[in-house]
């Protein structure tokens, strides 16, 4: 029995901290996302209305 | 010693013409940089003798009969106070910056050039019909075959074997792709299949077909071969380079050239050996840009294979020591030297390990992630054409379209440095002499070229102040004296002494 809980222990205290860790990443990948959201809001706003025109017109000369 | 690597960038920027009645590229580029000099008095010295033909002209101008620039006369040719040149170049608006001390004071010429041309469409907006609008793009094709070029220009001892210089830069043009570029949906050779690159890392790599050549416009090679120093020919050569992108993200610009600046510091010294040498350049070229995941190895000419990423750590590990040997003075001195160094390797542990931790900083992460954002929002494929229109939209220079500017990115210029830079030429090099000559001169001046200044002052013939040291003109050497003269009848003359 003593050799059991000696085994389970760090295995409960590692799950543990993974769990802290996931908890962390996963905090400061929400806000890293939140941030893209907001990002990704704006650019629905500016960008073109009529993509696919403006992509068909979008022609250059070569250069250089 | 390695010559001291003066540098510069001339980019080429698309142009659209919004709701035209008659309009053509050139045209539109014409009219966006007249609209910018004809607002600004000292900015009207032209490049080219549109008024002053030299060959009708009866006063002498057997002084510059050497030097005429081959460019075509009709087309608009500015030079700026800040010492850039800004021009119609094959259908495009161009500006080429001034000569600059160090890869920082580039960068901030660089930024400079993109607050230019975004109040040159300001400008021109006055001269067109409601309605209509001409819109700058700061990138390198239009999707559709169509490139144009942002090319880097660095000062090297005309010493060294041209074919040492090749040999030992091409390996590092093909592997510094992974943090130069500018990323690009899809893919324009010819020869490969769309499906097959939705997303690659630069704007370019998709048009070289040679190893080494003169040609900028068809058949481009990695190493251009342009010998046109614009300085003393016996000392110097001008490395021209055209395998870069054109980035507004601070970082990659900075990072692009000054380990390139390192290099051929490297070089100019003989430092380098055994450089890793890419069995198909032209191939790695390609294949380096297509691999978003950085694993990819390629077949190496002495036999096994490297990755772009070994290789970058190959230059890397030896310009370290030669920064320990020779010191960073060739590249502008020990704080920027170190800078760039510690910044190459943050870019490079981290493009080892995951290269999205590069989102603030190299502009292909910072594009792949926002376009990624967009398709998972919208459930759409990378053929869709919102995500190819914001792929372009991505380098308008319109401050209310541009979305480049939206992502925060870190900087290596402030706002101050950079609004300075617009009409300030930098302080250590002969673009400081053209520069104030510019602003303060503007009506003595018949022309302005890299390596010299004509005149006119009155006499019986026009005079020509020649450049030929890239780092001679000074604000140290020339501050002063431009200070206290008048007029350009005193500079003449004190110069003269």
């Amino acid at each position: 029995m003593a050799e059991r809980e000696q085994i389970r222990k760090p295995r409960r205290e590692s799950r543990d901290e993974e769990v802290e860790e996931t908890a962390s990443a996963s905090e400061s990948g929400t806000e890293l996302k939140a941030e893209l959201d907001d990002l990704l809001d704006e650019i629905d706003e500016v960008l073109e209305t009529n993509a696919e025109e403006f992509v068909r017109n979008y022609v250059q000369k070569g250069g250089e | 010693m390695a010559v001291h690597k003066i540098l510069g960038i001339e980019t080429e920027f698309g142009i659209l013409h919004l709701n035209p009645g008659e309009s053509n590229p050139v045209s539109a580029s014409s009219l966006l940089i007249n609209a910018y000099v004809n607002g600004r008095r000292s900015n009207r010295i032209g490049w080219d003798f549109e008024d002053e033909q030299p060959g009708v002209d009866a006063r002498g101008f057997d002084v510059y009969g050497g030097m005429a620039p081959a460019v075509e006369s009709h087309l608009v040719n500015a030079v700026l106070t800040n010492g850039a040149r800004f021009y119609v170049d094959h259908a495009h608006p161009e500006m080429s910056s001034p000569e600059c001390f160090d890869a920082r004071e580039a960068v901030i010429y660089d930024k400079a050039a993109e607050v230019i041309l975004a109040t040159s469409m300001g400008d021109a907006s006055r001269y067109l019909p409601p309605g209509e609008e001409l819109v700058v793009h700061k990138n390198n094709s239009d999707g559709k075959g169509n490139s144009y070029g942002c090319h880097e220009n660095y000062l090297v001892d005309r010493q060294v074997p041209f074919s040492r210089l090749a040999t030992q830069i091409m390996p590092f043009f093909v592997s510094r792709q992974i943090f130069t570029g500018s990323g690009k949906v899809g893919t324009e050779a010819p020869d490969m299949d769309p499906a097959e690159v939705p997303f690659q890392i630069t704007q370019r790599a998709d048009f070289f077909e040679e190893e080494v050549g003169l040609e900028t416009t068809l058949k481009r090679p990695i190493v251009n071969t342009r010998d046109e120093p614009h300085a003393n020919s016996a000392r110097y050569r001008r490395l021209h380079v055209i395998v870069g992108d054109a980035t507004q993200a601070e970082v990659a610009t900075y990072l692009k050239l000054g380990t390139t600046a390192l290099v051929l510091a490297m070089i100019d010294d003989d430092f380098l050996h055994d450089v890793p040498v890419f069995e198909d350049p032209v191939r790695a070229m390609r294949d380096v840009s297509y691999d978003l995941t950085l694993a990819r190895t390629h077949p190496m000419a002495g036999g096994g294979a490297m990755s772009a990423l070994d290789v970058q750590w190959v230059y890397f590990e030896a310009a370290a020591k030669y920064g320990e040997q020779a010191g960073f003075e060739a590249v502008g001195g020990e704080t920027v030297g170190r800078d760039v160094m510690a910044r190459w390797e943050e870019v490079l542990d981290s493009l080892g390990r995951d290269p999205m931790e590069l989102s603030d900083r190299l502009e292909w992460v910072a594009k792949l992630r926002l376009l990624e954002g967009f398709r998972s929002r919208h459930a759409c494929d990378w053929d869709d054409p919102r995500v190819r229109a914001l792929d372009l939209q991505y380098h308008d220079l319109r401050p209310g379209r541009n979305i480049h500017r939206r992502l925060g990115m870190e900087r290596v210029t402030t706002d101050p440095e950079v609004e300075a830079a617009v009409t300030s030429p930098p302080p250590d090099t002969r673009a400081y002499f053209r520069g104030r000559c510019v602003e303060k001169y503007a009506d003595r001046i018949v022309a302005a070229n890299w390596d010299s200044m004509v005149f006119d002052v009155g006499g019986e013939s026009l005079r020509r102040v020649p450049m030929l040291e890239p780092l001679r003109g000074t604000r140290a050497h020339v501050g002063t004296l431009l200070d206290e003269c008048e007029t350009a009848e005193e500079l003449l003359r004190a110069l003269g002494e």
